[in-house]
């Protein structure tokens, strides 16, 4: 049975999903969704995804939409297969659980709008970018001071807590706001190793850019 | 040794913690935190959550915050005493994040910016921004659509039980139809309806209404 993503090179979201696929080694094949011609916002998408955005996903009978959904769901059904990206003991996975919530509920807010701005998709002058990167930067220092105690957010390893970051961290790394990045010594590092990941490697050689 | 809760009743976060615990029947302590005076902000509170945010629960020797991920943490250590509230296969399990990753964005994300710009601005001395309030509602009525649709095939979010996913609303929707004055949102859909009155006459969720009630 062939596991499908349907998304595009391109998406933050999608790339997620790719790289846990990759850090998994689990086959798949990544399905076009055309978006220049509305096809997410089409009946046959929306029956993948109400809310018409990529990625969806699709396992033999089980189809999900939501990346870090899809990418908990691909760590745990091939656990034992490839990087392990969920924590074995339970109170290690309910504080990899935290960390994915902070990247979910505050890394992402502010590092997505300042990408959405760089992408030109959202007006954004020098206010809302100083906003953004202000909140970004608090974001950052908390981080700073994690990963000072520890290599990876969640603990020794790397799991899905460092996974869900990279593409925005990527792209962002790509603009000024990489210097937010590179000013905090620890951050610095973390950033350097998770991005040279041979799996993260491999999603960005599909990239257009 | 007592589960600690950290944070204040009337919060939505420390809600959503509450009605967890009390679906688990995991006891727990309430210690308040005096958002008003800012004590989140204080080097004290910042030891226990570096963001500065309600809630934080300390259990045993460690801590934890964000509240979808305490959820998570005790709907797995006691599933043996409710083993749907996140499933019990893996696709049970990825269905009911899913519909919490959903409620984590696309819901929360509108009730959060209409609460904070027509309750919380206001309060605090200043203007609401009404076209952004607009801009959210009319989103936030485009998501309840796609919550009617779901709900006609299941009468639950994740499936034909109760899960985080259904229980991660109850905060925020309390606030829309109360609060906020957005109960059409609800009303307005029959199966939204159906599953709005069942999820919020669960005794765990009454129990954090009485809570709320006596220490407000």
């Amino acid at each position: 049975m062939t596991v499908k993503v349907y998304g595009f090179v391109g998406s933050n979201a999608t790339y997620r999903v790719m790289a846990s696929l990759y850090e998994k080694n689990v086959d798949f094949e990544l399905v076009t969704v055309n978006m220049a011609a509305w096809e997410h916002k089409r009946p046959r998408f929306l029956a993948r995804n109400p809310f018409g955005q990529v990625p969806a996903f699709e396992d033999g009978d089980v189809s999900l939409f939501e990346s870090r959904a899809i990418t908990q769901y691909v760590a745990r059904k091939y656990a034992g297969k490839g990087t392990e990206l969920i924590m074995k003991d339970p109170i290690q996975m309910a504080i990899q659980t935290v960390w994915m919530e902070v990247e979910n509920q505050k890394f992402d807010r502010a590092s997505w709008k300042l990408t959405e701005i760089a992408m030109h998709r959202v007006r954004g002058g020098p206010e809302l970018v100083a906003e953004y990167e202000k909140k970004l930067s608090d974001v950052l220092d908390v981080y700073e001071a994690r990963l000072t105690e520890n290599k990876y957010l969640a603990g020794d390893s790397f799991t899905l807590a460092d996974l869900h970051h990279l593409p925005n961290i990527n792209f962002l790394m790509e603009t000024r706001v990489r210097r937010l990045f590179e000013a905090r010594p620890h951050v610095r590092a973390w950033v350097a190793d998770i991005t040279s990941r041979p799996a993260w490697v491999k999603v960005m050689s599909l990239s257009p850019w | 040794m007592v589960v600690k809760v950290y944070g204040p009743i009337k919060a939505a976060c420390p809600q959503r913690v509450l009605a967890c615990l009390l679906e688990l029947g995991v006891d727990f302590e309430l210690i308040g935190v005096d958002l008003d005076s800012n004590e989140h902000k204080q080097p004290g509170f910042l030891q226990k959550q570096p963001f500065g945010q309600v809630p934080v629960v300390e259990d045993e020797d460690f801590r934890l915050f964000e509240s979808r991920a305490i959820i998570r943490y005790y709907a797995t250590k006691y599933g043996d005493k409710n083993r749907k509230l996140y499933g019990t296969t893996l696709e049970e399990k990825a269905l009911v994040d899913q519909w919490l990753e959903v409620e984590a964005h696309h819901f929360n994300d509108m009730v959060y910016t209409i609460v904070l710009q027509k309750l919380v601005i206001p309060k605090m001395g200043g203007k609401t921004d009404h076209d952004l309030v607009q801009n959210c509602e009319k989103k936030l009525e485009q998501v309840f659509d796609i919550y009617e649709q779901r709900l006609s095939k299941s009468s639950h979010l994740a499936g034909d039980w109760f899960t985080l996913a259904d229980l991660s609303h109850l905060p925020g929707i309390r606030y829309l139809v109360n609060e906020c004055e957005l109960s059409h949102m609800v009303r307005d859909r029959k199966n939204v309806n159906l599953w709005w009155n069942d999820i919020s006459n669960r005794p765990a969720w009454k129990k954090v209404m009485q809570l709320f009630h006596e220490l407000s």
